[in-house]
């Protein structure tokens, strides 16, 4: 089972690096982007095929170590 | 006093750590590799700076999840001392033990520089022996140190005293909100700061400031 895992930063906390990425696009010529935000894309392989345990197991993972949870939100997706 | 030092893949800073501690508490600390479950018996563990597991995933994620972060966790709710440095104050951030995050510096560069520090609670065990509102000379060196904490955390600590050094005179290196530099716990035992104290204890490194610190905590040990 494939999963992908999404985290973001949350609303109201600053990020330099997406901040950075918006005036190199602006730099590039595209000039009606309003904001951009960086976050990270986790692919999960699963060796179990049920759903919803599947799901639960992913949250523990978020909640544990793949997003910092004072600063970043996440969201899961299973194929 | 007695000391320990816990030591990850990418630690580079334990060395000067290690010479800090024996400098000023006449004792060698010892080190505790991260695989470790147990820590010895010390009135101070120090989880010291550098590049653990390579800032992968996040500064300090994968150490904070390292099998001696238990007993570390077990030891600070027991009220033993612990300071973490740079790389150590993110640990500690990311194992839970301090509030807040530190986030990529805001201007996005590696600072290595010295800056100014005001040392703003001496009510602490690692502050004792600084006048209150004393400015000192620290160096620092990282990419992710720009603190970061919520409204209502940060109005939690702020009201603590939990705001142990902010950065002085506008040397604010990394975009860190209220300026804040080092913060400990709410029980106090627990210190987490960017600068790095044990690279100023000597006259070869051009100043004796940091060993204000140690000093401080050797007094209350």
């Amino acid at each position: 089972m494939k999963a992908r895992v999404i985290v973001t930063l949350k609303n109201g906390v600053l990020d330099p690096q997406g901040k950075a990425i918006e005036g190199a696009l602006g730099g590039l010529g595209f000039g009606d982007v309003g904001s951009v935000r960086q976050g990270k894309v986790f692919d999960v392989e699963l060796t179990g095929s049920d759903k919803a345990a599947a799901q639960a197991e992913l949250e523990q993972m978020c909640e544990k170590l793949l997003a910092n949870t004072v600063i970043e939100n996440y969201a899961i997706e299973i194929a | 006093m007695k000391t320990a030092v816990i030591v990850f893949p990418g630690s580079n800073r334990d060395r000067d750590m290690f010479h800090a501690l024996e400098l000023i508490t006449g004792t060698r600390p010892q080190s505790v590799w991260h695989t470790e479950s147990t820590l010895p018996d010390v009135d101070l563990v120090v989880v010291p700076g550098g590049f653990s597991y390579g800032d992968y995933l996040r500064s300090g994620a994968i150490a904070a999840r390292s099998p001696i972060l238990k007993d570390l966790v077990a030891k600070a709710d027991s009220g033993v001392s612990v300071l973490g440095v740079c790389n150590g104050f993110q640990i500690l951030t990311e194992a839970g033990l301090l509030p807040g995050a530190l986030m990529r510096n805001a201007d996005l560069h590696f600072v290595c520089k010295e800056v100014m520090m005001e040392t703003v609670n001496t009510a602490t065990r690692f502050s004792s022996k600084f006048v209150k509102g004393q400015v000192w000379r620290c160096p620092v060196a990282h990419h992710d140190g720009n603190y970061f904490a919520d409204e209502n955390t940060l109005k939690q600590i702020e009201d603590n005293g939990q705001v142990v050094f902010r950065y002085a005179n506008g040397t604010n290196p990394n975009g860190s909100i209220n300026d804040i530099a080092g913060i400990m716990n709410a029980k106090g035992n627990v210190l987490g700061m960017m600068p790095h104290p044990e690279n100023l204890v000597e006259p070869l490194q051009g100043g004796l400031d940091g060993r204000i610190l140690f000093e401080s905590i050797l007094n209350a040990a």
